[in-house]
């Protein structure tokens, strides 16, 4: 392994152990109700961003599909999706006991929690009409559209409709930026890290189903062609 | 006299104040108790590293060999 290629898995490593060392040392503002689990910051909403990158380069590479009909960008975009789906349930799973223990209930009826739940079951639809395909190139042009109206669906649900309405998230409910989270300059030191760290740890998985699914396909045209 | 008794109400409810800021686990971590934390989360990491960075090398090699049969 030339350490050229692989430097950014180094530095996802990194990121993540500083993360957890960082994490449960520094001093974190002393807020009512939530009080240590605060620093579910680190972990759980890292999980969404994580998420949200992999979505993000699934659109991409489904665009790049519609223009190219390169089956390789195809590849992309679905393992982009299995890989997002993953982080997605495990910002849903780490979401509801951080909810449990802070606002009383395994779910609550906000806007953020509904609309995280509708993004997944969106792409879940979206895996489930792949496998429903038999014909290559038809599944790969169907599920790039739907991949496209799917990520839209996301950012209205996650990204514009919980701010409408008044929801239990920080910075949801009315109009923030990014800098109105109740964020200090302290858990801002370890967040970003670890947001950069989660996304390339996303990235460095997605890349590796890239490869195996490519594998795997070039064993099957194999079969085929003997 | 009236403004002694108010200075020390004031001085009283600031101190009452403080006691009341949220609880965080500052015995725990004063007994370094939190360093068993981060060590078994360290270590729960690193195993999930080691394995993303074997199956990377498992792959490679499958492409490697892949790529001299063709």
């Amino acid at each position: 392994m030339e350490i050229k290629k692989h430097w950014w898995k180094i530095v996802c490593m990194l990121l993540l152990f500083y993360t957890i060392m960082a994490g449960f040392l520094i001093e974190v503002p002393r807020m009512p109700i939530l009080n240590e689990t605060i620093r579910n910051l680190f972990f759980h909403v890292t999980m969404w961003f994580s998420m949200i990158v992999l979505l993000l380069i699934s659109v991409i590479n489904s665009i790049r599909y519609l223009s190219s009909q390169n089956q390789s960008h195809d590849i992309t975009a679905s393992e982009a999706v299995n890989t997002g789906v993953f982080f997605g349930i495990l910002g849903l799973l780490t979401g509801s006991v951080w909810a449990r223990y802070t606002w009383g209930a395994w779910w609550t009826n906000d806007a953020q929690l509904n609309g995280a739940a509708v993004t997944m079951l969106a792409y879940l639809a979206y895996i489930v009409l792949r496998n429903s395909i038999e014909e290559e190139q038809k599944k790969a042009r169907i599920s790039a559209v739907y991949n496209i109206f799917a990520f839209v669906m996301m950012l209205v649900f996650i990204g514009v409709l919980p701010r409408m309405t008044d929801s239990l998230h920080p910075g949801k409910g009315g109009n923030p930026g990014f800098n109105t989270y109740d964020m200090d300059s302290q858990l801002r030191m370890v967040f970003y890290p670890a947001l950069i760290g989660f996304i390339l740890l996303g990235i460095w998985i997605m890349q590796l189903k890239i490869r195996l699914k490519k594998i795997e396909n070039s064993k099957q045209n194999e079969a085929t062609h003997c | 006299m009236n403004k002694i008794i108010t200075l020390c109400f004031l001085l009283l409810t600031s101190l009452v104040l403080k006691a009341q800021e949220p609880e965080m686990a500052d015995v725990f971590r004063k007994e370094g108790k939190i360093y068993v934390v981060i060590i078994v989360a360290g270590i729960v990491l690193a195993g999930i590293f080691a394995y993303l960075f074997f199956l990377d090398r498992k792959i490679d090699k499958i492409e490697k060999s892949n790529q001299k049969q063709k």
